[in-house]
């Protein structure tokens, strides 16, 4: 029985790439609300979900907001736990010295900087879904 | 649209007193808006108001008041970073109150 | 007269680009716009498809929209021209007509 006040697994799943549409920002924006609640909250990136964390994103000649600093902001919403799928990666000729370098300070290990970034096969990333109370994908 | 008058100009804000475009900030509207919120701007206000501009022009974002103790905390100092020293500052709130004077936009996920 | 063909969803995601290849003559044009510019970043799992068809198909990319997601002109696959805004309407201009692939 699930009590009030109790911590629930929920994970964000994105799958578009940004700008020509707006579920990676609208996901992202969520993600902000929902640290906002106490949860064990966690992201993953697989298909074109992985361009959201794509470096070097320049937004000034579309005239949007380049929206890829805030990503850099999610370890101080103690959100430190960035699936990214290692098939998605690859099918798309990336590696993880593509992406936004993303890290987050453990607070129990003397606020040391570690990478909020893990590599997953599409099988292990099935495994950690599974055990989710809740997903929300977009 | 509403308007406030800085330094002889027009500027638009929102229904709930934030600026509509961030560019139009200078630190005069902070003075302005400080005024119709009837406070008076110290440098311990500005510590803060400083701050925040720094952490928008990094993330792109107002953070949540949570994350703004946590970051003034570390960056300023424990009697700095905690709720009851950034609410004698920001009555109406360090997340809103702080973060209009400072030109940015609402926290989000702040209602 | 040739067309231009105008593509703006990932072709990891949709399968517009293989339907406008398949429809598209040889001579005419293919734009990558919005989502798609991904499409013509070189080395993926899709970049032979377009190599392929580069000798009789001329294909663009609009440049901003490829900023936008972090890559630039020398991401492109070889034979892959970036254009800016004037040259997406010089595109426009110099074409009989054009077919957007939604």
């Amino acid at each position: 029985m699930d009590g009030e006040g109790q911590t629930k697994k929920f994970m964000f799943v994105n799958r578009k790439v940004p700008y020509g549409t707006v579920y990676a920002l609208e996901s992202l924006e969520v993600v902000l609300i929902s640290a906002a609640f106490d949860q064990d909250v966690s992201l993953a990136f697989v298909d074109d979900g992985v361009y959201q964390l794509k470096n070097g994103q320049s937004t000034d000649g579309i005239g949007m907001k380049n929206f890829s600093p805030t990503y850099k902001a999610l370890g101080d919403y103690d959100i430190n736990k960035l699936y990214v799928e290692k098939e998605s990666l690859e099918e798309r000729g990336l590696s993880l010295d593509d992406l936004m370098e993303l890290t987050y300070e453990d607070e129990d290990d003397d606020w040391a900087e570690k990478t909020s970034i893990i590599l997953v096969s599409r099988e292990e990333l099935a495994e950690v879904m599974d055990q989710q109370d809740v997903l929300i994908s977009s | 649209m509403a308007t406030i008058s800085v330094e002889g100009k027009d500027i638009e804000v929102d229904e709930e007193g934030y600026l509509v475009t961030l560019a139009d900030w200078v630190p005069e509207v902070a003075k302005v808006m400080s005024e119709i919120d009837e406070i008076e701007l110290t440098d311990e206000h500005w510590d803060i108001l400083n701050f925040l501009r720094e952490y928008y022009e990094e993330y792109q974002i107002a953070p949540a008041v949570r994350v703004l103790t946590k970051a003034v905390a570390k960056k300023l100092g424990k009697d700095k970073g905690n709720s009851k020293y950034l609410y004698q500052l920001f009555p109406y709130g360090p997340g809103k109150q702080a973060c209009k004077f400072a030109g940015l936009p609402k926290p989000t996920g702040c209602v | 007269m040739a067309m231009l063909h105008i593509v703006n969803k990932s072709v990891f995601e949709r399968g517009t680009l293989d339907s406008c290849l398949k429809s598209s003559l040889s001579g005419s044009s293919i734009l990558f716009i919005e989502d798609a510019v991904v499409s013509a970043v070189n080395n993926t799992a899709v970049s032979d498809k377009i190599k392929a068809e580069l000798s009789s198909k001329n294909f663009y990319v609009l440049t901003p929209d490829l900023n936008a997601r972090g890559f630039t002109d020398a991401d492109l696959i070889e034979g892959i021209k970036g254009v800016d805004y004037a040259g997406f309407v010089d595109l426009v201009a110099d074409n009989s007509n054009v077919q957007s692939w939604l």
